[in-house]
């Protein structure tokens, strides 16, 4: 039993990690209707500014907000740059550009810090606490404190500020909220800064679990992906709650089914998926899409 | 279904209105005698080139086989693969599980991952039929994701990590050919079968069905077209055409292991058919050009340079020329005609 509740810990712990990068797919969702592909690769990208302040001495606590600032600006700016041009072009197109984006922003990351793996210190503590034959790592407990404090703080900025009201109206109905006077075209940028910032949060957690190089994120991308689908592309509670069950789903599969094993847990997010796009395919907390043709 | 396709459209076709009979450009235009030149410049360059060159040209057709796959789905139906290596690798490894296990002469190899991706293709097209734009795009690369682990997992027939290693196809002592030359033609031969094949698929009722569902699906159901049967098959064909590529890939290499077939390779196939052309008939083979030859090129700067040329090239194409490069070769002959036909 103590093994299971571990296990179950563990799971969260990764859930975590999932959850703020599909946290940050779902902002950009909401907004603009886009599925980022370059989401994982950007949080790469932020966790190697951090890192690139940290080797040159900087404390850790004074890194972080430098690098949330500036990932918010580059958010903003690959919006108004790169996404602008595409705003309401098909699908097909805009999918196509933001995997332009991810092979761009891998291969830049690479080019300019080299694909050497780099050691990333962990900024909570090491060691565990203990109750009842289960230990809880003091970095998990920090990973999901963090995840609950970005939750918070986003729910504070769009239910009670009023940013967050527009933002709220932009994601209902662009052409209204336009009318009554909403700068759209800012509001998306703003929601792509956020989103950048989320991810940089969630690529700072990651870098000191998984060592920090330029395909960092690939693996932890489809996990997020799983964890928006599962809770709802447009639902941020829906992608945190998605994340830790496919964390939790993850874990568990690769510990207790022997076909699955620690090799193939990859799959688990891909049946999640499947199984959700075909049976729900709005997620569990996610509104669904009615059309009018 | 959108500008960006309509303007694609536009150039694929052969240019609108009337046209002087003897131009002497008429060779280059899309309908004209330049698939002939092509083709014959095709036959004599393994015999100017040295091995090492022949055997990029054999890997630029093997790619344009699968690009040609890609364009069927994503210029041709409108549904986005970014999970194509796996059909690739599927293709590859019956090959050579074939070759390996049951040491089956490697003509047959063809028919076989052919068949088998085509019936893959399938099953997997019926989910992806319900699937729009970018979940397709999820599912297709969690997909390519998946299969690598996959692959190592089923260690005693797939070799695991260390792969499998062949022998590759001998030239028939008949030919007098050099075995770089053979596998050349071979690829070649495989290479214009599926134009061959593709030309005459987008000429029948489901090159039709196709460009009719990609371009206005509602109005395409109403005129009575089937929606999932189309864009099935679209998938089936398309993972056919991944697959052949794959077992000539095997042919040429002689080598296959999970680590070739990455999602890395499924996003190089996408870019590859973005910048050589989407929805066009050269697109593939410039694609399988620039596939080839960019990375090369670009690795001697920074292992990160073809990346970057990669994905700047890939919204610069999207931006100003969605036609890709197969577009812009397209208008630039255009021009050039005119400016002489004035002169």
């Amino acid at each position: 039993m103590a093994d299971f509740i571990q296990q179950i810990v563990v799971g969260l712990g990764s859930g975590a990690i999932y959850a703020s990068l599909a946290l940050a797919l779902v902002l950009i969702y909401r907004f603009t209707g886009i599925v980022n592909f370059a989401q994982g690769e950007l949080a790469m990208f932020s966790a190697y500014i951090a890192w690139t302040f940290l080797d040159a001495g900087v404390p850790f606590w004074i890194a972080l907000p430098i690098t949330l600032a500036i990932s918010f600006v580059g958010g903003m700016l690959i919006e108004r740059i790169v996404i602008r041009p595409v705003e309401g072009a098909p699908e097909l197109t805009i999918v196509i550009v933001t995997v332009g984006l991810f092979i761009f922003v891998n291969a830049a990351a690479g080019w300019i810090w080299s694909f050497l793996i780099k050691d990333f210190p962990n900024p909570f503590p090491d060691g565990a606490l203990r109750a009842g034959g289960v230990s809880v790592g003091y970095s998990t407990l920090g990973v999901l404190a963090v995840v609950g404090v970005v939750m918070g703080l986003l729910y504070l900025l769009f239910r009670h500020t009023k940013i967050g009201l527009g933002m709220r109206a932009v994601a209902t109905n662009p052409e209204s909220a336009r009318l009554v006077g909403i700068r759209v075209g800012w509001v998306l940028a703003l929601g792509w800064g956020l989103a950048a910032t989320v991810g940089a949060v969630s690529g700072i957690m990651v870098a000191p679990l998984l060592f920090l190089e330029p395909n960092m994120m690939g693996g932890v991308l489809i996990y997020a992906f799983a964890a928006a689908t599962l809770g709802g592309m447009d639902s941020p509670v829906g992608a945190v709650v998605g994340g830790l069950i496919v964390g939790v789903a993850e874990t568990l599969a690769g510990a207790y089914v022997d076909v699955i094993g620690s090799d193939l847990k990859v799959g688990v997010p891909l049946a999640i998926i499947l199984v959700v796009l075909l049976l729900r395919p709005q997620g569990l907390f996610g509104k669904a899409a009615v059309e009018r043709a | 279904m959108s500008e960006a396709i309509e303007t694609r459209e536009k150039s694929t076709a052969p240019a609108s209105g009337p046209r002087p009979a003897r131009s002497w450009l008429r060779f280059l235009e899309p309908r004209g005698h330049w698939v002939w030149i092509a083709l014959a410049i095709a036959l004599i360059l393994p015999f100017q080139l040295v091995p090492f060159r022949v055997f990029q040209l054999t890997m630029v057709l093997v790619y344009a086989v699968a690009l040609l796959g890609l364009n069927l789905l994503v210029g041709h139906g409108g549904q986005i693969s970014l999970g194509h290596g796996a059909f690739f690798a599927v293709g590859a490894y019956t090959a050579a599980i074939m070759m390996d296990r049951w040491d089956t002469p490697y003509p047959w190899t063809l028919p076989v991952a052919a068949a088998v991706t085509f019936v893959l293709g399938l099953a997997l097209g019926v989910p992806a039929a319900r699937l729009h734009g970018l979940y397709l795009a999820l599912v297709t690369l969690a997909i390519a994701i998946f299969l690598v682990p996959l692959l190592k997992r089923f260690e005693d027939v797939t070799g695991g990590s260390m792969g499998l290693t062949l022998s590759k196809p001998q030239p028939p002592s008949w030919t007098g050919l050099a075995e770089d030359q053979w596998l050349y033609f071979l690829a070649l031969a495989v290479a214009v079968a599926a134009f061959a094949l593709v030309a005459g698929l987008l000429r029948s009722r489901v090159g039709r069905a196709l460009h009719a569902l990609r371009d206005n699906e509602i109005a395409a159901e109403v005129m009575g077209v089937r929606l999932a049967f189309y864009k099935t098959l679209a998938f089936a064909w398309s993972a056919l055409l991944a697959g052949a590529a794959g077992c000539v890939y095997t042919w040429v290499i002689g080598f296959v292991s999970p680590d070739s077939f990455t999602v890395n390779l499924s996003i190089t196939l996408l870019a590859g058919i973005v910048v050589g052309g989407l929805g066009s008939q050269a697109g593939p083979v410039l694609g399988g050009l620039f596939v080839m030859f960019v990375p090369s090129f670009a690795q001697d700067i920074n292992q990160g340079a073809p990346g970057v040329i990669f994905g700047l090239l890939i919204i610069v194409v999207m931006y100003v020329a969605p036609t890709g490069l197969a577009g812009l070769a397209g208008r630039a002959v255009r021009s050039f005609d005119r400016t002489l036909r004035k002169e």
